[in-house]
Order: C-alpha cells, then structure tokens, then sequence
C-alpha cells in the first residue's frame, strides 16, 4: 500500500505475515540474541519496525509517542528475550509487550485527563486524493474523520480488533495469535466491533 | 421475504458477514451468505451497512513519517540498550560509594570524643530511618511487581 506522497503507508502489504510460529530464520536470530548478539537484534528490530510503529500508533494517535513506545517495546524485549521460546514467532510476543506499555501511557493521559482526540488525529492520517475534486475530497475526507473518531469512541477492545483487522490487514489467523484467543472469538469479536463503530457513526452523524 | 431468525441462525450469519465484508468467503460460504440476504430484509441492511463502514476504514491510513525516522531507528533502539546498561552500572556504583561513605562517616562519627553523645543518637536515628524508609520502598515495589496483572504479558 502506497500513499499520495509515493512513500509506504501505514497499513501493512500483504508480504509480511504474522503467525504464531517463527520460521526458521527467526528462530535462529532469536537464539543469537539470547547469547547476547546485538546485531542479531538488530535484524528483528529492522524486520518489525514499521509494524511496531503503526501499531504504536493505532494504539496512542500520536507520532512521538508511537515511536518512543515502539523502540521502548523493543529494549524491553531485549531485556527479557533470554526466557523467550525462540520456536515462536517473535512478533506476536513482542505485540504483547507493546499493548502493555501503550496501555499504561494511555492509563496515565486518562489520569491527567487528556482527551484523545487532542493529539492531533487530522495530522495521522493521509487523506488527500488528487483524483477527485474539490467537493467529493471534502466530503470523503469529513467522512474519514467520523469514521476515526468513531473508532477512538469504541473501548478498547473493540478498538484493537479493528485496527488489527482494517489497518493493518492481518488476517484472522494472525489476529488469534496475537490475542491469544480462538478463532471463533476473533470472528464474534470483530462482528461486535463492527456493531459498535456502526452505532457510533450513527451517532456522531446525528 | 423475510422472518425471525433462530439464535443459531443469527450467530451463523454473523460469523459469515464478518467474512464477506473481508471478502473471505469460501464458494460454499457464499451461497448460504447470499441464502441469508435473500431472506432477511435485516441481514441486507446490516450487510450494507457494514460494507459502508468497510469502504471507508479500507481507504484510511496512517500516514508514513519521514525516511530518516527509519534509517536511525535501530541505532536509537541500539543507544537506548547501551544506555540501559550504562544506567545499571551507573546506579550500581552510586550505591556500593554512598553505603560505603555512609558507613565510613558513621564509623568516624562514633569513635570522635569531641562529638557529643545525643548527636551520635540524633545521627544514628537519622540513618536508621533512612535505611527503614529504603527497605520499605523496596519493598512495596517488589510486591507491586509481584500482582502486576501484566507481569506474564512482558516475558
């Protein structure tokens, strides 16, 4: 996926898959860097960036804070990768330790009672459209925009599934290992989260 | 047409528009999709609904930072992994050089016989509640590590 400025965008391309079970490169890299090889580390950091930084970003709305946690994620998993099994796959552990620290940034804006929708939302997404004109963007662009702020309004849960699904494309495979949950439950999860942005769009429309 | 449909039928038509929203329905799929949109006027409506919102989310994207964000972020993870350890050293020194003097200037303060012996008291109070305080906050913070609900999630 490319967007209007000819750079990759944040949805992640089809080329890069998630499973729950690393292939053999990966194993092996991961038992490098649990004997301490850096470098090792730096091949995953390299492999998983954009992914982390997006996720990041789903998950916080703002670019410093997508890239200081992403990175910060990345230190923590270092640290603890001597008790990882290196048969799995890394990026769904390391998802893991994502969410936590997000959640706890997250936990800590509820505290000081910065709404979300102060960290610049306009500014994440790309939503011009040189193929249409003035009118139609306008239009296509204030939909946009209800459509984000919808899915800022659903809980958390909700919220994860969508942007797991929507934006960065996994498939339900995928999106059960990350979750660590059966399929059936991504499936009713999904559907409910669809409910629910449907519903606040309703609402936010009104 | 449409009717009622059964708490059974309602759950199968879920997981199947869950599917066809993503285009992921098999041929076999399909057909009892297009079943269910043929005979519930509400599985249609929610169908289109659903393929509405779809239209939307499937054309926004984040946008993509800078290219030297990417060309320096595995030396910034690199810095922040040096730094980490230069922290621990840092810290571990720090304390080995403030117990030690600690203990130094308690042992100089003891044998002086200039110094007076409610002094001595005072400051052997002052370090003994120092050092209470420490443990205590030490600790609470291990206990806290202990029932964090997301200590398995991080290892």
């Amino acid at each position: 996926v490319r967007d209007t400025d000819g750079g990759i965008a944040g949805k992640v391309t089809s080329g890069e898959t998630v499973s729950c079970v690393a292939d053999g490169d990966e194993g092996e890299l991961i038992r490098r860097c649990q004997a301490g090889d850096k470098q090792a580390f730096g091949v995953l950091v390299n492999k998983y960036m954009k992914r982390a930084y997006f996720t990041a970003l789903g998950f916080v709305g703002d670019h410093d804070h997508a890239l200081d946690l992403s990175q910060a994620a990345f230190v923590r998993a270092y640290q603890a990768i001597g008790g990882f099994n290196p048969e799995m796959k890394f990026f769904t552990w390391y998802y893991r330790i994502l969410k936590n620290l997000s959640l706890n940034l997250l936990r800590d804006r509820t505290r000081q009672a910065r709404p979300f929708a102060e960290l610049g939302d306009a500014t994440l997404l790309s939503m011009s459209d040189h193929s249409q004109d003035a009118a139609a963007l306008a239009e296509r662009n204030e939909r946009k925009e209800l459509v984000w702020k919808a899915i800022h309004a659903l809980n958390p849960k909700e919220k994860e599934i969508i942007l797991l699904k929507d934006f960065q494309e996994l498939s339900y495979k995928e999106i059960a290992d990350i979750l660590g949950c059966p399929l059936g439950t991504v499936m009713s999860r999904l559907y409910n989260a669809r409910k629910a942005l449907k519903t606040k769009l309703e609402r936010l429309m009104v | 047409m449409s009717g009622r449909m059964g708490e059974q039928e309602r759950t199968q038509f879920q997981e199947l528009l869950v599917k066809a929203v993503d285009d992921e329905l098999s041929e076999e799929e399909k057909r009892r999709f297009e079943q269910f949109i043929d005979q519930y006027e509400a599985c249609r409506q929610e169908w289109q609904q659903f393929m509405n919102i779809k239209e939307v989310t499937q054309e926004m994207k984040f946008r993509n930072p800078p290219d030297p964000i990417w060309e320096t972020y595995w030396s910034d993870v690199y810095n922040r992994l040096e730094r980490g350890v230069a922290w621990i050293l840092l810290s571990a020194g720090t304390i080995i050089l403030l117990v030690y003097g600690a203990f130094k200037a308690v042992e100089s303060m003891l044998h002086d016989t200039q110094l007076e012996t409610i002094v001595k008291i005072a400051i052997l109070l002052v370090v003994a509640g120092f050092v209470v305080l420490l443990v205590s906050v030490i600790r609470e913070k291990f206990f806290v590590l202990r029932r964090d609900p997301y200590k398995e999630v991080q290892r």
